[in-house]
């Protein structure tokens, strides 16, 4: 009698076993260390910190180890662990004019207060295979000055706003709500939509972003700036009562200057799009901006016609793990529903009784 | 051995009980209550992320995490069957960290966590069904704005559903949902009721058993009570009806039951057995039988 082929628990276990092989590889070449990864793939890290939010450099680095390099695998992981730690307090508010900068861009002055630095960056790279690195072996790396000195860096739009020529952004001193812990409701206030961005896709954000410069949604960008760098993360224990640094997170922040608003009453300005996320993470942050600018449209009485300017379409799509799970579950049985649609398209058929596919054929 | 029920195994210390905190748990059963006092509706969660993908039965198993007492005993099927891949999956996973007793029996759960049937065999007022959802709102793919859909619900305007299935009428001559068949709960709102054939809605109404439903990725929960009226949409003039097959079980020879239809060989020689495979089971050791 057929038996149906249904999984067991062996071949559950027996799937787990060949997968730590082909995660492996050939046994004959070292293992992959955590610390290999963290140090040599730290824009993967960067990555996976960013989407799986949390500040972990060797937790992020270990996923991507377990998950063989799969990093939207390693962000699931990442955000499982995530879920099971305790809130102990929610930091301050991170200061960016005060950070320790390693690289620094303004596309709208020529010059600005601190300067511009280039710092790491494939920028102006030729995208040539380096052949060299096929070799192993040290690479000497350039030698940096020592505690080279660093010029206070106020925040470009910061300049703007002294002038009155950008909106300005008010901390409403509302409570913030973690999209983490309460489920996100629409409309979706502008805190609860760019922690959503933060941790949302770079690919998606990246691509919709793209599609506001293609005229679904336009409103006319420039990277007014893009910082890289080391801040200072403090909390305020209630015990306490004042604040105490904690310690450092490397963090990219972008801000875009977009197409100014007006009215009668109310002289143009220009309006912001903001992006932050962990480590170095330059398209990630400049996605995030243009499509949290993107969402301002009804803020802005804009006409919104676009995907990107669609705060449900957007905020729904943007978590690569809830659509990687949802795109994934289809590999999951649906015997009993295709087996209802398949009932309902035969009953839907026999009205007309044409003859079989396989008799007109003829086989 | 099939249908045995295991004895309660050691619990992994590593983790809470059932794996979410306690406060996560409350904040759960709180939804819980308020989704029992208003069949059908769908209250907004605080959903966490599981170690299971979403679109797996990460709502699903939120509840049956929640709801969990350590004398519980858990049934879990997938399509019906108790030894598919994902139902194992689950099933192992509280059995680690809950360290509860499990089975493949229907009457001996207390707890039954499903994705897409309800099982064949009556339950009982001390049973309790987990559904795993997909997609909770059963307005979505007529009205893809949550904000729309809400109002909707709220202002009990559901015209467009009825809309939806005559058009269905008048394109196929029937209605063509086979499946997440729309229903009304308790002459109020309108529930999608998980994605089970409509075969199984009629289980839904005036059951003794309190049915939960959990959307892990949509963050929303509902309920229906124990004895409680669930209708399938319909028309006067086009009846719900429930799927009927023309064949029996080759394994049990049963007529009544949901059957899947197996392919056995290239030319397309067709089988159908139960898809309730503790139904199956429990009627071949009565000694009934296919062929």
């Amino acid at each position: 009698m057929y038996v149906a082929v249904k999984g067991g628990e062996q071949a559950i276990d027996n799937a787990h076993k060949v997968l730590a092989k082909k995660r492996r590889g050939d046994t004959s070449i070292a293992e992959l260390g955590v610390e290999q990864i963290r140090q040599q793939l730290p824009l993967a890290v960067a990555r996976v910190m960013t989407e799986g939010s949390l500040y972990d450099e060797q937790l992020a680095a270990l996923a991507i180890k377990q998950a063989a390099g799969d990093l939207v695998e390693a962000i699931f992981l990442l955000r499982a662990y995530r879920t099971t730690l305790p809130r102990f307090t929610a930091s301050l508010p991170i200061d960016t004019g005060d950070m320790l900068l390693s690289r620094r861009l303004s596309a709208t002055f020529k010059d600005v207060p601190g300067g511009q630095l280039l710092g790491p960056t494939f920028d102006y790279t030729h995208r040539l295979l380096d052949f060299s690195l096929l070799a192993e072996g040290e690479y000497p790396g350039p030698q940096l000055p020592e505690k080279a000195a660093l010029e206070p860096c106020p925040r470009v739009l910061g300049l703007l706003a002294k002038e009155g020529l950008i909106k300005q952004e008010a901390d409403t001193g509302e409570a913030i709500a973690d999209i983490t812990r309460e489920p996100l409701e629409y409309p979706a206030s502008r805190a609860q939509r760019l922690q959503a961005l933060a941790r949302g896709d770079e690919g998606f954000l990246l691509a919709l972003g793209y599609s506001t410069q293609r005229g679904y949604g336009r409103n006319h960008p420039f990277a007014g700036e893009i910082r890289i760098g080391e801040v200072d993360v403090w909390i305020e224990p209630e015990e306490l009562g004042f604040p105490i640094a904690i310690g450092a997170i490397e963090i990219t922040e972008c801000e875009m200057v977009n197409q100014f608003v007006g009215s009668a009453s109310e002289p143009a300005q220009f309006t912001r799009g903001y992006g932050l996320a962990f480590g170095h993470a330059e398209r990630k942050a400049m996605g995030m901006a243009l499509v949290d600018r993107s969402l301002r449209a009804e803020e802005y009485a804009e006409e919104i016609m676009s995907p990107a300017q669609q705060q449900e379409f957007v905020l729904a799509h943007c978590d690569n793990v809830e659509a990687a799970g949802f795109v994934s579950h289809l590999k999951l049985p649906h015997y009993v529903d295709f087996q209802s649609e398949l009932e309902l398209i035969r009953k839907l058929r026999k009205p007309f009784k044409g003859p079989t596919p396989s008799q007109e054929t003829g086989q | 051995m099939n249908a045995a029920t295991q004895p309660r195994p050691g619990r992994d210390e590593a983790y809470n009980f059932a794996y979410l905190d306690e406060q996560t748990k409350r904040m759960i059963r709180r939804g819980l209550l308020k989704a029992v006092a208003i069949p059908g509706y769908q209250v907004p969660f605080g959903g966490r992320e599981m170690p299971l993908p979403y679109g797996w039965g990460t709502g699903g198993m939120q509840l049956t995490a929640a709801i969990l007492g350590a004398d519980d005993v858990l049934k879990v099927t997938d399509q019906g069957a108790d030894d598919t891949t994902n139902a194992v999956s689950i099933r192992r996973f509280f059995a680690r960290t809950a360290g509860v007793a499990t089975t493949e029996r229907t009457p001996e759960a207390t707890i039954i966590q499903t994705r897409h049937r309800i099982p064949e065999m009556p339950l009982s007022a001390d049973q309790i069904m987990v559904y795993q959802v997909p997609n909770p709102e059963p307005l979505r793919f007529i009205e893809p704005l949550e904000t729309e859909t809400r109002t909707m619900h709220a202002l009990n305007d559901y015209g467009v559903m009825h809309v939806k299935l005559y058009e269905d009428i008048a394109t196929f001559g029937h209605i063509a949902t086979a499946y997440a068949y729309p229903v009304t709960v308790n002459d109020r709102y309108v529930m999608d009721p998980s994605p089970i054939p409509k075969f199984d809605n009629p289980k839904l109404d005036m059951s003794p058993a309190l049915m939960l439903f959990g959307a892990g990725r949509e963050k929303r929960l509902y309920a229906v009570p124990p004895y409680t009226r669930v209708s399938s949409l319909d028309f006067e003039d086009h009846p719900f009806q429930v799927q009927k097959w023309e064949h029996n079980c080759a394994i049990c020879g049963s007529h009544e039951s949901f059957l899947d239809e197996l392919i056995l060989d290239d030319q397309g020689t067709q089988s159908f057995v139960c898809s309730d495979s503790d139904y199956c089971a429990q009627r071949v050791l009565q000694g009934e039988n296919g062929q």
